[in-house]
């Protein structure tokens, strides 16, 4: 690990304050994307802001048509809500998937979208839910939120604060974790709600992206059968050791029908 | 002795309360007074010229002490790393040993090749410096492709050596093999794949090394499987000290799996730094490092075929292979291909004639040398897929084909095709008990069930022989080891009849503090918490050859068992003193002298007593009560048995789950059952992480793309199903305890039982490992 200089944060406003004062400033949530590749040498932000004792960024709150989760609420504590479970069981179900029982007592959801690993499971959630993501500044719809790889519509400094999910019909989320890491080889999460149908993926490409094909096919026959046929292209796909474009092409039709199948 | 804690008893592991509370001694616990941190700089580069070294920037920065290079090294006169086997090739010549020195000074030869070693105040800052080394590269094409190394036009790897080629061996009968084959109504061919493994030992390697100059010596304390063979090497051959000057420590080690039997370039440089800057020197690795300097194992590309005739009977088998040696010849490289390899292609089968050539060759990778079963896993997944090939291709049960062909119990000894022979044994007895644990017969209803849920079930056998305690150290030595294969231990009485056991077997996860305990226990009737093993220390040891192969309780426990035996005949002759017989009329049994047909009998606590207080003492006898005893066996020993597996393989993704595995195993006489079974099972955890996870992969330009637990998978405890595991008991019948070893049996036995089980469920010849989802995927949409 290089130096680097410690801040602690007291409150957003305290936070976005130092982040505006220091130069090369990250924020540190969990930590759980950021300090392994500074152990690594491979991260070298110049100032830490630690958010971990601003307690207006952690907690849910559920109403009737949302579930509103703070950007430092830990995995665990969406996986475990009693609120969340009745409201979006998708949602509770895949934040107890992610990463280990360590990783998930650490990690936050705000971190996770800001870093928009490729692979990552909370996106799928955000994007395949509609939600939208509050900052200090703005609130930005999850179309406009993932731009690339590790690449967010978040503008230097910007803090996320919450993030708002409707409440879907029924949604699911499958993910097909790569045996080493155990992050998404491809995952996917659908959702309904009313006559809308998302179906979002990730793992397969640079950030999460919907499948039109797949959501079309639901939209007129929300069934596994009605996209059995469906054959996503694997050109653009991600190939790398641990799956090729055209496996990944083809996972995303498995995983589709089988979260179709599992909804609730 | 006492059914509690002697042999055959499942005593808990006495080491098991420092370790699981924290209280273990590894070696980055140690810490020396006056410390400082090494840090190597290390090549990004697969092949690469040096053109030049500039430290100035880095020996200037906050708390350096020193940057030493290769240059340094060879002005010190310090020797390069050896490789202790030299294997002929099939016209005579030796083993082609290329240079390898600690620090590279002009070419680099893999990425991860030690080019300097920083030393500073503090871990941080050698590290900090190291990056501000600045060294010139030439890059070079560099030849990662194992298949075609020995090719026109590869890159070369070292000037000296001609198309790569360490050597070109064969065993077995050429002639009698040909002639099987013209005869055969059946061959079975198949193309494989060994695929290469890290090994992964928890702890990663460290070293300190530390120089008095009031006396002149050395000591290192290093992560060492062998602490006497690192101290071997680094006298005689690297000349850091003679051996009186350089003490060896190998303290508590958070697994080995092979990986530190080896003499490595970064304790050498350690050491001889030490001196070269007048403190301590500590280096602890870290995982990336780890990945890319610890020796890797495996990695053969064979074909194979199998002879069969009209009955299924073998009648030959043809192998060939190439090995991949990576840059260097590690310690022991040579002899894993080789006499580790072809030496157990008979397995447990009568097959009449057998030839195996081997190439061994260098590529611009990680050194190759011997991991957890060593050459053994690599003959038996050959013999175990091709026997599953034919049985296929002739559709002859796997089971059925594998009694047939089975060496029966009444033919031991046996005499292989490939030089050795074998000692004892009982295959179909444990092919049987395998089969039964497994419900053989009810796998078709198991079948169905499973393709009701969508699933295909497969069930795949593996009838291993490894071949333990390498050894006498005549054959061995014959056969080009450069060193003996004995073992030493002494065994300390105290005069209030304590005990302390000096082995050279060395402990890194295996249990031999219980497992020898129980030993002494058994024999002698000293209290088993008051005997304490002591390993691990070339200070204070007999010396001995330390632990890989499966050969610490085949070997060093026969050495501890003959100490033993030594004492209870020095104790005779004080026994009978005091009870005024003769010799002849004293027996001994669980600890007590007795005069045969009387009630008079002293205990050997209290013969012990005498011997250190020697007022009533036989005349001419010398005091004192420790007995030393050397053990080079007459044969190896033949751990033998059946692994059964059983796979669901889920259609639509090519994901596999083992959902049933059941082995029975023969390791002999077994001191402690429950110690044994964790063996077991954490050989099945190796066997199945490399059939089904684990895997190195390098790109075209020498990058290691798996140097992180993010792209290296290793099995998990959810990868598992309950383990169910037996024995059969045909003791060995040249070493005095019956024991034959069983540390590797389970990643010896286990990957061509996932793979056969796989290539059953999916109906198809061949799954190459490790068999991830996408490649069994591949394989059912071919």
């Amino acid at each position: 690990m290089y130096e680097f200089d410690y801040h602690k944060a007291k409150n957003v406003k305290d936070a976005v304050a130092i982040a505006k004062k220091q130069d090369e400033a990250k924020y540190l949530a969990g930590g759980m994307s950021l300090v392994p590749p500074m152990k690594l040498r491979l991260a070298k932000p110049g100032n830490l802001i630690d958010l971990n004792e601003v307690g207006e960024l952690a907690g849910i709150k559920v109403d009737g048509k949302t579930v509103a989760v703070g950007a430092m609420t830990r995995h665990e504590s969406v996986a475990e809500s009693k609120d969340v479970k009745k409201a979006i069981p998708a949602l509770a179900k895949l934040a107890g998937g992610i990463g280990d029982p360590q990783v998930r007592h650490r990690g936050t959801i705000g971190g996770s979208l800001a870093n928009s690993d490729p692979a990552a499971c909370y996106p799928t959630a955000v994007l395949g839910l509609g939600a939208t993501i509050e900052t200090d500044q703005r609130k930005i719809a999850a179309d406009d939120f993932f731009t690339g790889l590790f690449e967010t519509a978040l503008k230097e400094g910007e803090l996320i604060t919450k993030v708002v999910f409707p409440v879907p019909d029924k949604a699911c989320y499958i993910k097909f974790p790569n045996p080493a890491s155990r992050f998404s080889i491809v995952g996917v999460f659908v959702s309904k709600k009313g006559n809308e149908v998302r179906c979002v993926v990730t793992g397969a490409g640079p950030c999460v992206f919907r499948v039109k094909g797949i959501e079309d096919a639901l939209k007129k026959d929300f069934s596994p059968k009605a996209i059995e046929n469906y054959k996503h292209p694997a050109s653009g796909l991600n190939s790398d050791i641990h799956g090729s474009a055209e496996y990944r092409a083809h996972l995303i039709t498995v995983l589709a029908k089988r979260a179709v199948a599992g909804a609730e | 002795m006492g059914a509690e804690f002697g042999i055959g008893a499942s005593v808990k592991r006495k080491e098991d309360f420092r370790f699981v509370t924290g209280r273990g001694n590894y070696l980055d616990d140690i810490n020396r007074p006056g410390q400082a941190y090494g840090y190597f700089v290390r090549s990004p580069y697969a092949h690469a010229k040096i053109a030049g070294i500039d430290a100035k920037k880095a020996s200037k920065m906050p708390g350096v002490v020193r940057v030493l290079t290769g240059a340094d090294l060879e002005a010190d006169k310090i020797g390069g790393l050896i490789c202790g086997w030299n294997v002929k090739s099939k016209d005579g010549t030796d083993t082609r040993m290329p240079k390898h020195p600690a620090l590279a000074s002009d070419t680099v030869r893999y990425v991860g090749d030690a080019i300097a070693l920083v030393v500073a105040e503090t871990y941080a800052q050698a590290r900090d410096a190291a990056e501000a080394v600045k060294v010139k590269y030439d890059v070079l094409p560099a030849q990662i492709d194992v298949s075609k190394a020995d090719k026109k036009g590869a890159a070369i790897v070292h000037a000296d050596v001609r198309r790569n080629m360490a050597y070109d061996w064969e065993i077995g009968d050429k002639k009698a093999t040909d002639a099987a084959f013209a005869k055969a109504a059946h061959v079975a061919k198949l193309d494989l794949v060994n695929n290469r493994v890290a090994p992964n030992a928890m702890e990663p390697r460290a070293a300190i090394g530390e120089y008095s100059a009031s006396d002149d010596s050395f000591t290192l304390y290093t992560t060492s499987q062998n602490p006497h063979v690192a101290r071997l090497v680094l006298s005689a051959f690297v000349q850091i000290a003679p051996e009186h000057k350089l003490r060896v420590v190998s303290p508590d080690m958070g697994g080995g799996f092979g990986s530190k039997i080896f003499i490595y370039p970064d304790e050498t440089a350690v050491i001889w730094a030490a001196k070269k800057v007048g403190r301590p020197v500590k280096w602890t690795s870290d995982r990336a490092e780890a990945f890319q300097t610890d020796c890797h194992g495996r990695d053969h590309v064979t074909h194979v075929e199998l002879a069969l005739d009209q009955g299924g009977k073998f009648l030959g088998l043809r192998v060939s292979t190439k090995a991949n040696m990576g840059a260097y010849l590690s310690t022991f490289a040579s002899c894993v291909p080789s006499y580790l390899y072809g030496t157990l292609l008979q397995g447990q089968y009568t097959t009449g004639a057998i030839h195996c050539e081997v190439k061994a060759v260098f590529t611009h990778t990680t050194p190759v040398d011997a991991v957890r079963g060593a050459g053994r896993p690599e003959a038996t997944y050959v013999i175990e897929r091709i026997i599953d090939v034919a049985a296929r291709d002739l559709k002859i049960d796997p089971a059925d084909l594998r009694r047939r062909n089975m060496i029966q119990p009444n033919a031991f000894p046996y005499q292989t095709q490939v030089a050795l022979q074998y000692d004892s044994g009982n295959y179909p007895a444990a092919l049987t008990k395998a089969l039964e644990i497994a419900d053989y017969k009810g796998f078709a209803q198991r079948r169905d069930e499973a393709k009701r849920r969508g699933k295909l079930r497969g069930i795949g056998l593996s009838s291993y022989i490894e071949a333990c305690g390498i050894a006498p150290s005549a054959v061995v030595g014959a056969l080009g080891c450069g060193v003996g294969l004995y073992e030493g231990a002494t065994v300390r009485m105290n005069p209030t009849g304590s005990a302390i056991v000096y082995i050279g077997s060395h402990s890194h996860g295996q249990g031999h503090e219980t497992t020898f305990s129980q030993v002494v226990h058994e024999r002698l009737g000293v209290p088993f918490e008051q005997i304490e093993i002591v390993h691990g220390d070339t200070g204070k040891i007999p010396f001995g050859m330390g632990t890989y192969g499966s050969r610490s309780i085949a070997v060093g426990g026969v050495a501890l068992q003959n100490a033993v035996d030594k004492l209870i005949e020095k104790g005779r002759k004080i026994a009978a003193h005091k009870l005024e017989v003769a010799e002849s009329d004293i027996q001994f049994k669980d600890g007590t002298y007795s005069v045969v047909g009387t009630d008079k009998k002293t205990s050997f606590a209290e013969v012990t007593f005498a011997a250190y207080v020697p007022h009533n003492y036989p005349a001419g006898l010398e005091p004192g009560m420790e007995a030393t005893a050397f053990y080079d066996p007459a044969n190896f020993t033949f751990p033998a048995g059946t692994h059964v597996c059983e796979v669901e393989v889920d259609p639509d993704t090519g994901g596999v789950e083992v959902v049933k595995w059941s082995a029975c195993d023969d390791f002999g006489r077994i001191i402690n059952p429950m110690i044994v079974e964790g063996q077991v099972h954490g050989g099945i955890a190796h066997g199945i992480g490399q059939a089904l996870l684990e895997g190195c992969v390098y790109d075209k330009s020498g990058q290691l793309l798996t140097a992180s637990y993010m792209d290296y998978a290793m099995p998990r405890a959810d990868n598992f199903p309950t383990i169910k595991v037996d024995t059969i008991q045909t003791p060995c019948p040249h070493n005095a305890l019956g024991v034959k070893g069983c540390g590797e049996a389970g990643a010896i036995a286990a990957p061509p039982a996932v793979v056969n089980a796989i290539a059953n469920a999916l109906n198809v010849k061949h799954v190459e490992m490790p068999a991830t989802a996408e490649r069994v995927w591949q394989a059912l949409n071919a």
